[in-house]
């Protein structure tokens, strides 16, 4: 049995993002899914608290949303990047590399280096 | 930007209250339905696979909330919903509400109105610029000579002579006119400045310009008058056309050339002159070269870095040159410098009067809160059922404080802004109180008292303080209750024994706080009476003055011979019972200070003097019309002429000072420089104001100092109206030119009496308030111990207490706590006697007068408000009480 993780504080809005980023739009279930597959199904989140950030990134802009038809021809809530969001994407995607790239030298840093 | 965005957002939603409840549905059931759908195809049974959906999705409840939110303002929903809550509690106890609300109304406004005046008397500058190095001259100690103002060559010298001043100027504060300009006269007050006046100030023209040094060429050189802003818009109509206009002031003509800024009025915070004119052409060039006329109140700008001291130590030097160089007029006693803006010294007074009372109202506050604090502690623990209930259902006890904070915050809100506009509405009245103008030689004088932002500020501040005070007692108890006990128990019990003495302690501080606060006012009324009742030396009652403006004729006078005619005209007026003349009247004035010297005296220098006593010119006649009893010797009569001996009355003070024991009549002393003789001697009085101690008077015959301006004093048993009518119609008929003013002696010395009755009218109020505040506190300590005992007092009625044994129990803590709050009130009352003192006259409040009074008070109080709850109590039918529980 594999150990999953739990979401990263902040982190969800970023998958969000990008998986919206990379697919178009998609409704709420649509995204949950993605995101389960891309992570691997390592990731255990609970798929109703992806709608309180969908609409924070909402109401901060960074998305915008439309009802139409599913798959199934019910009728759903469509989410879509919004030009304020890709910019802010590229934002936290530099910022994440960022950190990263920092946290990466610190764990390859040898002591002899450190003299 | 992102946050700025979604803060509007969210308000907007919050607003609309679109809560999104709908959306997120719709969403939640797709949602699940397709992981259903998705399960069902994975090979789940239907109900399985629903069931893995809703797993999968989370807590529908805890997401919900997340999204709510996420979507409005949760803190102002909240917000929204207990203020709410709290109107609707509160209107469902309308008794307790409406004596909440008046008393914030009342102990909220008394601290606006407070503040108010503080605000516009000490914490406003005066409008001009730059006050902080401006400086006032003042003698450095009492003389006998208790004029403070300094002779016009003395201003000079000083202005010359100094080092440590960037400039000096001045002011005679008491020039009185007739303004006539086209067909209309007026009587106006104002100042007579110095050239430099204006300039010294830094005081920039409404329009027009001001006064300026370089319209200065000595005596008469500049016939220019600066209008006050009020006088421009009440006589011209704020026309700017009048600028370069002729008026006349008396019978002198000036070019107006400008009008000062509405809110320039001088440097003396109640005084508002009418106009400004030069020095050097209000008066005559004999008096300006005059040492001995003293008119100028000094005013001076310090050069950077020069301390007041350095300055006065100055100024103190020049002023001892001064003395060796004019002996006969300068004294040479130090100056010293104090800061302009209320009277000089009296300032002292003034601000003490105002943190006492500002003082008192806040206890007034504290007691408030101190009793709406022990009324909702009271009402919380009745409620503790109902929020036992909720704390069970899941509300956090923070919750429950806020809701309980809440509702005293919404109580203080109402009562506060009810406050406000009472406050506001007496603030704009006393703003619009104008002195009355009558033979005062005072320039205007009113208090400028605006509701502005610091009052506002003040006014929140006084409310939301009080409303913590009283509401975290409240939300304290609450915090400490257990909810299991309270729904168990019920609302008596027996944890509630705590909470009483909480409570019992906030009644006691209550009640020692009113005592106190009656105790003050009692000793106000108390000196007030006193006051009223102090010999003034003369009798007001059923007097009549009139003035007779003579400034019209040559010389500002008439011969003696027509003012003798005036007073014979008057005599003759049906009802007149006694006339005569006066030079000035008591408190408005009056010429004061004037030195006597002994018999062979060869040098009149200052040293040489004995006595400096109040001078007063009388007619014939007028010891009795006054009602000031002669004590020996004789009146003066028109057989004293100045072709006879002079002669003089003096009162007994006067006589005592300088014979002592050997009688008065017959003495000789020297005043205004010729021998008189004593011929009759007159009671003591008061003469400049109700607090002096007795002072020396003296008084001369009309018919040797001719140059005196009468007053007419005219006793009649007629109503005052009615013969103020007659006096005028008699005058104007002997002299149609002058302008007549006539008023009740009374109301003219109702000025004097003013900062007495104002403060015993403060005072007074306080204790009203503390009074009533005593009263509710009292009441509805003792109606809720009844209607708590109800059951239990049943009981003992049912087995056979006696009345005064159901008394005891229903109302006997509240009547203990009154015998001790008054106790410790009376104490610290009588320990205050040090911050009654300079407000009210002759203050004591070891007086049993006002120790009885004051007990009687709270006891008749403590009586009347737990008389209701014990009648309650008595009328409590057993069997009644049984069924109802």
């Amino acid at each position: 049995m594999k150990q999953k993780k739990d979401v990263q504080q902040g982190t969800l809005a970023l998958m969000l993002l990008k998986t919206l980023d990379v697919l178009g739009p998609l409704h709420g279930y649509g995204i949950a899914r993605r995101i389960e597959q891309i992570s691997g199904d390592l990731l255990s989140v609970n798929q109703g608290t992806l709608y309180p950030v969908l609409l924070r990134l909402e109401q901060e802009g960074a998305i915008a949303s439309d009802w139409g038809p599913s798959e199934n021809n019910r009728r759903a809530r469509f989410y879509r990047l919004t030009r304020a969001g890709r910019k802010l994407l590229g934002a936290e995607k530099r910022d994440w590399e960022q950190t990263a790239a920092i946290i990466a030298r610190f764990f390859d840093v040898k002591a002899g280096e450190l003299v | 930007m992102r946050a700025l965005n979604r803060f509007f957002t969210r308000l907007l939603n919050f607003t609309t209250r679109s809560g999104g409840g709908e959306r997120l549905r719709e969403e939640i059931e797709s949602h699940i339905a397709a992981q259903t759908e998705e399960n069902i195809r994975a090979g789940m049974t239907p109900e399985e696979a629903r069931r893995h959906a809703r797993l999968k999705f989370g807590a529908m409840e805890a997401i919900r909330q997340d999204y709510h939110a996420e979507k409005g303002l949760p803190l102002f929903e909240d917000l929204l919903l207990d203020i709410r809550y709290a109107l609707r509690v509160l209107r469902k106890s309308p008794a307790f509400t409406l004596v909440a609300l008046l008393t914030l109304m009342l102990s909220i406004g008394a601290n606006v109105v407070v503040f108010g005046i503080v605000n516009a008397v000490l914490l406003h500058p005066l409008d001009v610029s730059d006050t902080q190095n401006l400086y006032q001259l003042r003698l450095g100690q009492w003389t006998s000579f208790k004029l403070l103002t300094t002779s016009y060559p003395a201003f000079q010298d000083y202005r010359q002579r100094n080092t440590t001043f960037s400039a000096l100027g001045g002011y005679y504060g008491w020039s009185e006119a007739r303004l006539s300009w086209g067909n209309s006269v007026k009587s106006v007050y104002g100042y007579a400045v110095t050239g430099n006046y204006f300039e010294m100030l830094g005081v920039q023209p409404e329009i027009g310009r001001l006064i300026q040094a370089t319209d200065e060429h000595g005596p008469n050189s500049a016939p220019y008058v600066v209008l006050s802003d009020s006088l421009w818009r009440s006589a011209f109509n704020a026309d700017p056309g009048v600028i370069g206009t002729t008026v006349r002031l008396n019978k002198d003509s000036f070019t107006v050339v400008g009008v000062a800024p509405a809110r320039f009025h001088g440097t003396e915070q109640f005084v508002w002159p009418d106009y400004f004119i030069p020095v050097v052409n209000y008066f005559d060039a004999e008096y300006l070269g005059n040492r001995t006329g003293r008119p100028l109140v000094v005013l001076g700008r310090l050069k950077p870095g020069v301390t007041p001291q350095q300055a006065a130590k100055n100024l103190s030097a020049i002023a001892a040159q001064l003395a060796k160089e004019y002996p006969k007029t300068d004294t040479g006693v130090p100056l010293r410098l104090v800061r302009p803006g209320l009277y000089a010294d009296d300032g002292d007074v003034i601000r003490g009067f105002l943190y006492s009372v500002t003082g008192l109202a806040l206890l007034v506050l504290v007691a408030a809160c101190a009793n709406l604090a022990s009324l909702f502690a009271a009402r919380a623990a009745d409620r503790s059922r109902e929020l036992a209930l909720r704390v069970a259902l899941g509300a956090s006890r923070w919750r429950l404080v806020r809701q309980l904070i809440t509702e005293a915050v919404v109580l203080s809100v109402l009562g506060g802004a009810a406050g406000l506009v009472t406050a506001g509405l007496l603030l704009g009245t006393l703003s619009r109180w104008q002195s009355p103008a009558f033979m005062g030689n005072a320039p205007v004088t009113h208090l400028a008292v605006s509701v502005d932002t610091r009052v506002y500020l003040a006014a929140l501040a006084f409310t939301l303080v009080s409303a913590l005070l009283f509401g975290i007692v409240a939300a304290r108890q609450v915090w400490q209750s257990s909810p299991l006990q309270a729904m168990k128990s019920g609302p008596a019990d027996s944890m509630t024994l705590r909470r009483f003495t909480l409570r019992d302690l906030l009644l006691g501080a209550q009640i020692a706080i009113c005592m106190l606060l009656v105790t003050s006012s009692l000793v106000a009324v108390r000196g007030m009476v006193r006051m009223l009742h102090a010999p003034l030396g003369f009798q007001p009652q059923g007097a009549m003055l009139a003035e007779v403006d003579l400034s019209m004729e040559p010389g500002g006078n008439v011969g003696l011979e027509r003012k003798k005619a005036m007073l014979e005209a008057l005599r003759s007026i049906p009802g007149v019972a006694a006339v005569g003349t006066l030079s000035k009247s008591p408190f408005t004035g009056g010429i004061r200070g004037i030195p006597v010297f002994p018999p062979g005296t060869a040098e009149f220098t200052l040293k040489n003097s004995v006595l400096a006593p109040y001078g007063f010119t009388i007619s014939p006649g007028y010891l009795e019309a006054a009602g000031t009893r002669l004590l020996r010797g004789r009146d003066v009569s028109w057989r004293d002429t100045t072709k006879t001996p002079r002669v003089a009355i003096v009162n007994e003070t006067f006589a005592r000072k300088i014979w002592g024991e050997t009688p008065a009549i017959g003495q000789r002393f020297i005043f205004f420089e010729e021998l008189r003789e004593v011929v009759g001697v007159v009671e003591d009085g008061k003469y400049h104001e109700m607090t002096e101690s007795p002072q020396p008077a003296v008084y001369l015959p009309l018919s040797q100092d001719e140059e005196s301006w009468p007053t007419f004093v005219v006793r009649s048993q007629r109503a005052p109206n009615e013969m103020a009518a007659a006096l005028v119609r008699t005058l104007t008929g002997l002299e149609p030119d002058a302008l007549i003013t006539v008023q009740s002696w009374p109301d003219t010395i109702a000025g004097a009496l003013f900062p007495a009755r104002a403060s015993t009218m403060t005072l007074g109020v306080m204790g009203m308030l503390a009074a009533m505040l005593a009263v509710t506190g009292i009441f509805g300590m003792a109606a809720y111990n009844v209607s708590r005992r109800m059951r239990e007092l049943g009981i003992r009625v049912a087995l056979g207490a006696r009345t005064k044994h159901l008394m005891s129990a229903a109302v006997g803590r509240p009547i203990v706590l009154l015998g001790v709050g008054s106790l410790v009130g009376l104490l610290l009352g009588v320990f205050a006697s040090r911050l009654l003192g300079p407000i009210v006259y002759q203050a004591n409040p070891r007086d049993p007068v006002v120790v009885g009074g004051a007990v009687l008070t709270m006891a008749l109080l403590g009586m009347a408000a737990s008389a209701l709850p014990a009648l309650r109590a008595l009328a409590v039918d057993p069997s009644k009480l049984m069924r109802e529980e």
